[in-house]
């Protein structure tokens, strides 16, 4: 099995899926949707309500919108992430998946290569995101942008493996609503993302050290240090472990032999 | 082999001549939460063979089927493709494999190319080989013109078509089809019928073909009958009519499966 052949399959997987993601004007455009409502509906009303004192990387104050910016780009990384997820789930039911898992080559790298393709997907919108965003005088240093490249890709492939574990996890898809509710939105609620760490432990400590060790509050924290040109180590080396479990357990998931699929006959 | 009739064993070559045999199955049993699936199943398939896999509906061939892609883990019994161990050899095995499955695998929003460029991607296939192997394919079965439409836009037979186009790509030794004809109109059936028949013939190819539609079975095919996952009948047509005393194939069948049929 030569090298060609692993670097030929994987930008076969990547180009079908920015192919889908093109065709799907609808995806694109919802996918922006969400993050816009929240930046210019959700944050405009709680401006006035929250007040944010100069806390690393701003050096300034800052209005809530500028605050939320990254939390909402990891936002879109999480949605994206279940809904590759969702796919997956879908696409087993369907058998489209068959087709991927009966090629020749290795299932972790035939399951990593689904994820940076998603990833891809993920920070595509992102960019699209930070654009609009930008017209709405949300401004990071322009060097950010550069700098959140290699942040969004760690972030986009953790939240990426999260969804790869939970499709090996869920058999059928009605299933996956229990997902939004369970995963999603506590994860998102309970992060870094629409609120600082400080501002949430003068509420109550228990919610201030769930937020802290939320995988997704770590990975918010990655993007906003990176869109103002810092680079955040804490945040990066528990992204990064977090990446590493996720994406184990889901390639042990998905492994006929060993996985949670064996039980149920195999993955389909 | 726990098989209520036996085909004669055909007269093969001395091992050294032998060809390899395309699919081997051994004592293989499968179940799900404590119910047998199959039990005991054991056949071969050698190249230039067409096999059909006749079964009412949960007799077993999709879980069969399942377990030789290597979707299901083989636990009891072993499989080998080509002289390669589905469970060790898994990548070596696959590559000799082609396979359409029951429910359509094919991307709806995507063209026929960019469907059948995305199977050559994952062989590994580079891009003036793809481009080539797909033009021969898909002119085989009169599709050639119908490149760049959208799946979504073509009728069940012409992605059946497709599909088979797709499973042949990779030149592999070994075809899968589970029942590639449910749903189709008389014509395209018989077309997908005649040219799976003609390969085995002009290119010397394997075939296991999963069906519970009787007159898709030609005279020169082998039959295998498998009914509650254990196998009732293998060989040729004729073992298996002399066997059951039918003059039919669709009496054969009846009477193998107890008269259930799908």
């Amino acid at each position: 099995m030569s090298s060609l052949h692993y670097w030929r399959a994987m930008w076969g997987i990547i180009g079908r899926e920015l192919r889908r993601f093109i065709t799907q004007r609808e995806r694109f455009i919802s996918a922006l949707v969400r993050p816009l409502v929240w930046l210019f509906v959700f944050a405009a009303g709680f401006r006035a309500a929250l007040g944010l004192a100069i806390t690393p990387p701003y050096e300034t104050y800052i209005l809530y919108e500028v605050y939320i910016t990254p939390g909402l780009c990891g936002m879109i990384q999480l949605f994206n992430g279940m809904q590759s997820s969702l796919s997956m789930v879908y696409d087993r039911e369907m058998c489209s998946m068959r087709i991927l898992m009966v090629c020749p080559l290795p299932r972790w790298f035939l399951l990593l290569s689904k994820l940076l393709a998603g990833t891809g997907v993920s920070i595509l919108q992102v960019y699209a995101f930070l654009a609009i965003a930008k017209a709405y005088d949300i401004e990071p240093p322009w060097q950010g942008y550069l700098w959140v490249l290699p942040a969004l890709m760690l972030s986009g492939l953790m939240l990426g493996a999260l969804g790869l574990l939970l499709s090996s996890f869920i058999k059928q898809l009605e299933n996956f609503a229990g997902v939004m509710n369970f995963v999603i939105f506590p994860m998102f609620f309970m992060s870094t993302a629409l609120y600082p760490l400080w501002k949430i432990k003068e509420s109550s400590t228990l919610l201030y050290n769930l937020a802290q060790y939320n995988p997704f509050s770590q990975a918010v924290e990655l993007i906003r240090f990176a869109l103002y040109g810092q680079f955040n180590q804490q945040a990066f080396v528990y992204t990064l472990v977090a990446f590493t479990v996720f994406m184990t357990t889901a390639i042990i998931g998905y492994n006929p032999s060993k996985g949670m699929m064996a039980g149920k006959g195999g993955a389909r | 082999m726990k098989s209520s009739i036996t085909a004669a064993s055909p007269v093969l070559p001395p091992a050294s001549m032998q060809p390899p045999t395309a699919l081997s199955i051994d004592n293989l049993s499968f179940s799900y939460s404590g119910k047998k699936a199959l039990d005991h199943v054991s056949f071969k398939i050698m190249p230039g063979e067409c096999t059909l896999l006749l079964g009412p509906n949960g007799a077993g061939k999709s879980t069969l089927f399942s377990l030789i892609t290597r979707l299901y883990d083989t636990r009891e019994g072993h499989i080998e493709l080509c002289g390669f161990d589905i469970k060790q050899q898994t990548r070596k095995a696959l590559a000799n494999l082609g396979v359409v499955f029951q429910q359509t695998t094919l991307d709806m929003d995507l063209t026929v190319m960019q469907n059948l460029r995305y199977h050559t991607a994952l062989h590994g296939m580079n891009r003036k080989l793809a481009t080539q192997r797909i033009q021969e394919e898909l002119e085989r079965l009169s599709m050639y013109e119908r490149r760049f439409e959208k799946i979504r836009q073509l009728n069940g037979g012409h992605r059946r078509r497709v599909e088979i186009a797709r499973a042949l790509l990779h030149k592999p030794s070994l075809l899968l089809l589970d029942e590639p004809t449910v749903g189709l109109d008389m014509p395209s059936r018989f077309a997908i019928v005649e040219y799976v028949h003609q390969l085995v013939v002009d290119e010397k190819l394997a075939v296991l073909w999963a069906s519970h539609l009787i007159d898709e079975v030609y005279p020169d095919d082998h039959v295998i009958v498998l009914h509650r996952g254990t196998i009732r009948a293998n060989g040729t047509v004729n073992d298996v009519l002399q066997a059951t005393q039918s003059k039919l194939i669709k009496d054969a069948f009846y009477s193998l499966t107890q008269g259930e049929q799908s």
